[in-house]
């Protein structure tokens, strides 16, 4: 029922689906949301209808589909008993009322979305003819079967005191970790606590930039987003003085001759590029020191 | 059914948020609190189960590095659910009956401050006819505090109405502040609950329903759902409620409450100062519970009602009843 009623707004229809008690359903669900029954008898209804309550929006936000004073409204569509909810293009918020007649202004472009309904605007006239009433030909209408719907939200991130910590000194070509007070692992970058015994750990201690590959992967597949050529490696990188590895790019070596064991030591960002992310460390590259042996790392794989 | 008990109850509240600490730095000490208060030895919790949502704070799998502050080694017994914690401590108390463990941690934790919350919220919505025209937590609160205040129903309508047509005085006025925090709750069966506390605050009935995801589909000057959430949970029947802590984070949210509920003038509503003074969303409802219980465990009530809501317009409703036994 939701593909057909979006098929139908790219046709300017709107559809409702009617229970079996009468009630018409719009927008229409495939389940009637009072019995649960399954919804399969389509009507159309009105292009007009009656707001059933309001809100004005005098400052809209980014994501709002009018960018000037609007109203947000519940509308009961001639014909319909459930209200859609939709947006409103008033003058301003005195001329809204509940109760009073608004009908639909479709966009131009329509490719079987609720926003095929460009919004609705004021209009008086009274409700005219039957609507809701005959069963449209369900198979008349081929649904739509995929819709996108892109959602953008904005963060602030906040590392939290330990990570801040970490990030505020490595801008400094430092690796500061911190040492869990009771099983004494040191964690880097450090999170504040300890994961294992869930105690807070607030012993700072600066770790070398060089280290041991514990384990790695060759990434061979592009994907988008990806800001590295294919092939390239991500290692687990145990710091000297660490207890748990560290995650980042082993680079300066061809890729099939990376192995576990391999001592490496970090290729610094140059002084313009420092800054508090671990991009600091452009990779990690081979310092030529013997490999460390399996027996020494195998605690510290992951 | 086994009875179940809250035993402690720990949370943090910080209102405007907290632009210094993680959702672990936050959250630690308040497990640590309500473990410590329950006298339990950590290993002997039977099951963790936790309330948070990754929109908050736009970190994917949030809810796996939170588990940093509880110490999941050796392994335990875990589970999550992407709602207020309040769902959590239901699914903690439905574990508990299965009869093979005596007690379990909760938690929920929301750092809000890091997002746009009314934004965040429209990721709930459905994603044909709701999420596209992005209605914002504010407006959709506001077309049920009119649709409150035109009824005649609503014992302020003109509070409601203000509220509708000036959609930004809700920052200030009848609405919840942004809060990040967290709660945590230990919960016990039988005689672990009487070897642990003194006075439990018993769980005499829990139950949680929900309507309608559109808003245009139900009436929205009451809530089915709270009532009947209440009725099931035993609130109608037996002792009078003396204690209520509401889930209101909008006025009005707590006019329609106070109606489905049945609260009368003689019970004290949310003398925790409710979600209305701090609302660390996914612990708030949490925070409800803890409170109610709180106030049986401290002996200054026998009977208390706690409720917890989830999605647009108050459309789902979770009602805990707790009371002190002889």
């Amino acid at each position: 029922m939701v593909g057909r009623f979006l098929a139908g707004l790219r046709d300017r229809r709107v559809f409702g689906a009617r229970a079996r008690d009468g009630r018409v359903i719009v927008p229409p669900l495939d389940a009637d949301p009072r019995t649960g029954e399954t919804l399969d008898v389509l009507v159309e209804v009105g292009q007009f209808g009656i707001v059933t309550s309001w809100t004005w929006v005098p400052e809209p936000r980014p994501n709002h589909p009018l960018q000037r004073p609007f109203a947000f409204a519940l509308i009961l569509l001639d014909g319909a008993d459930t209200a859609i909810l939709h947006v409103l293009d008033a003058p301003d918020a005195s001329s809204v009322r509940t109760g009073m007649r608004v009908r639909i202004r479709w966009r131009a472009e329509r490719e079987g979305s609720i926003r095929d309904i460009e919004c609705f605007e004021p209009n008086p006239e009274p409700a005219r003819g039957q609507y809701g009433v005959q069963p449209v030909d369900v198979d008349s209408i081929a649904p739509l079967s995929q819709i996108v719907t892109p959602v953008r939200l904005d963060y602030t991130v906040n590392p939290g005191r330990a990570t801040a910590r970490f990030l505020n000194a490595i801008a400094q070509r430092r690796i500061i970790g911190q040492r869990c007070p009771a099983c004494r692992k040191v964690y880097v970058p450090p999170r504040g606590s300890c994961p294992t015994c869930a105690v807070a750990s607030d012993e700072e201690v600066e770790v070398a930039a060089t280290g041991t590959v514990t384990s790695f992967c060759i990434v061979r597949v592009p994907y988008p987003g990806q800001t590295i050529r294919p092939p390239y490696c991500s290692a687990s990188i145990l710091l000297d003085g660490a207890d748990i590895p560290f995650l980042h790019l082993v680079s300066d070596i061809p890729v099939d001759d990376v192995r576990m064991g391999l001592r490496v030591e970090a290729a610094w960002a140059p002084d313009a590029e420092l800054g508090p992310t671990v991009e600091s460390i452009r990779w990690f590259r081979p310092s030529g020191e013997p490999d460390v042996p399996f027996e020494q790392i195998k605690e510290h794989l992951v | 059914m086994r009875d179940v008990a809250v035993v402690s109850f720990a949370k943090a509240e910080l209102i405007g948020g907290d632009n210094t600490r993680n959702e672990v730095e936050i959250l630690m000490p308040v497990v640590h609190e309500a473990i410590e208060r329950a006298g339990i030895d950590k290993r002997e919790i039977g099951f963790t189960c936790s309330g948070s949502c990754d929109y908050l704070q736009g970190q994917p799998f949030a809810f796996v590095t939170a588990l940093d502050a509880i110490g999941a080694w050796p392994p335990i017994e875990e589970s999550h659910v992407e709602m207020d914690a309040a769902w959590a401590l239901y699914e903690a108390w439905v574990r508990l009956q299965h009869g093979d463990i005596d007690s379990a941690l909760v938690y929920g934790f929301g750092k809000p401050s890091l997002g746009s919350l009314p934004d965040v919220f429209v990721a709930q919505l459905d994603p044909y006819y709701l999420q596209p025209l992005w209605p914002d937590a504010h407006s959709l609160a506001a077309l049920q505090a009119r649709a409150l205040a035109e009824s005649g129903v609503a014992p302020d309508a003109r509070s409601a109405t203000a509220v509708s047509t000036v959609p930004t005085a809700l920052q200030s006025e009848g609405v919840a502040p942004i809060t990040d925090g967290a709660a945590a709750v230990v919960l016990a069966a039988g005689d672990v609950a009487q070897r642990l506390s003194p006075r439990p605050a018993w769980i005499a009935g829990v139950d949680h329903r929900s309507e309608p995801h559109h808003p245009g589909m139900r009436d929205l000057t009451r809530s089915a759902s709270a009532e009947l959430a209440a009725e099931r949970a035993g609130a109608f029947a037996g002792a009078p409620i003396e204690v209520a802590e509401l889930h209101a984070q909008y006025a009005h949210e707590e006019a329609i409450l106070r109606s489905a509920l049945r609260l009368g003038a003689g019970v004290r509503v949310n003398p925790s100062g409710g979600a209305l003074a701090a609302n660390p969303v996914m612990a708030t409802g949490l925070i409800r519970i803890g409170e109610a219980a709180q106030r049986v465990i401290d002996g200054e009530a026998t009977r208390a009602l706690a409720h917890a809501a989830s999605g647009p317009c108050l459309q789902q409703n979770l009602v805990c009843v707790l009371e002190a036994r002889a």
